[in-house]
């Protein structure tokens, strides 16, 4: 009994590595979001100045308003965001071949660069929202572009996605949350 | 001339001041405001640079927090309301201070357990040596052994 009580440092020793060990796994920009579960920030953002919406000029941006009524993706990009392009594809197969609502905040953008991007690129958005001094973002608690933010019937935020959005992730937590989501 | 120079480079660096994240266009003209918005930049961690604070930093999310810090003392709101809207939106995680609360009581409390655990060990430890040095548990000489202690001793005059 009392040899067992003097393996009991080394027993600890080995409990709090084994703790350390496991911290290197996360990733340590990835910072838990204080608004998950909360309804989402009210919000009316103007359209990208000059921005056209079939051969018209967009008459609105992204209001909070739009966000209720079916289960949608909130994604803030930039045009000087260099992941923000190689998330691309994968936001514009979730929006025009998996059936997701994808909204856009263009963060901190000049808009005659916003739109360049998105003519080059293409634009899987429903509509965008122009947030031009970074407040509206801050509202969302966004510290670094691409974010993406999974919106319930509510106007939740149910999930959000710090860094750019892979295959992986719309398979394995985008695509399953968001099914969960519309029939809750 | 090299102590011309010396004495040059010395009246020179006198007059420059440390670098600051502060930009110049960001200070508040009233100074009482202005230094309450140090203070509270000071206890907010920059989100992009993790380990400095949106004072030190010289992250563009980081100006943005401190235009925003600011903007909300010019509003009126007390240095704590400001405090709230920040971790409002990014969570305790913006404190560099943790607060203390049910789930930060490990971080709070820990090195304290340890330090008693530490501190009971060696009490119960020394207690025990105490006790064999003083004899508590051995058993008195026997008669041979007695004999055999003398005569070593005599040995020695």
């Amino acid at each position: 009994m009392r040899r067992l009580l003097y393996l009991l440092p080394f027993l600890l020793f080995i409990g709090v590595g084994i703790a350390f060990y496991l911290g290197f796994e996360r990733d340590p920009r990835d910072i838990p979001s204080a608004l998950i579960d909360k309804p989402a920030p009210t919000f009316d953002l103007p359209a990208i100045p000059g921005q056209m919406v079939q051969g018209q000029p967009a008459t609105s941006g992204l209001s909070s308003a739009k966000l209720a009524g079916d289960v949608t993706l909130v994604n803030v990009f930039a045009s000087w965001c260099i992941p923000c392009k190689a998330e691309h594809p994968v936001i514009t197969r979730l929006s025009r071949e998996q059936g997701v609502t994808v909204y856009g905040i263009n963060y901190k953008d000049k808009p005659e660069d916003a739109l360049t991007w998105l003519s080059r690129n293409g634009n899987p958005y429903a509509a965008i929202g122009a947030d031009q001094d970074g407040r509206v973002s801050i509202d969302w608690g966004v510290y670094g572009v691409p974010e993406s933010y999974l919106i319930d019937r509510k106007g939740r935020i149910r999930f959000k996605h710090v860094g750019p959005l892979t295959p992986q992730v719309v398979e394995e937590q985008i695509l399953p949350m968001v099914k969960h989501l519309r029939q809750g | 001339m090299t102590r011309l120079l010396l004495a040059a480079l010395l009246a020179l660096s006198a007059l420059s001041s440390p670098a600051l994240a502060v930009q110049p266009d960001e200070v508040l003209p009233d100074p009482a405001l202005e230094t309450r918005a140090r203070t509270i930049s000071q206890e907010l961690r920059c989100l992009v640079c993790q380990n400095q604070s949106i004072d030190d930093s010289n992250a563009p999310l980081a100006r943005d927090l401190r235009l925003l810090v600011r903007d909300r003392l010019k509003a009126g709101d007390s240095d704590d309301k400001v405090m709230e809207y920040v971790t409002d939106r990014y969570g305790d995680y913006v404190l560099l201070r943790p607060p203390f609360k049910a789930t930060t009581l490990v971080l709070w409390i820990g090195p304290f357990a340890v330090l008693l655990l530490g501190a009971a060990g060696t009490f119960l430890f020394l207690r025990g040596r105490r006790g064999v040095a003083a004899g508590a548990d051995t058993a008195p000489l026997s008669a041979d052994e007695r004999r055999r202690l003398d005569a070593l001793l005599r040995k020695d005059d």
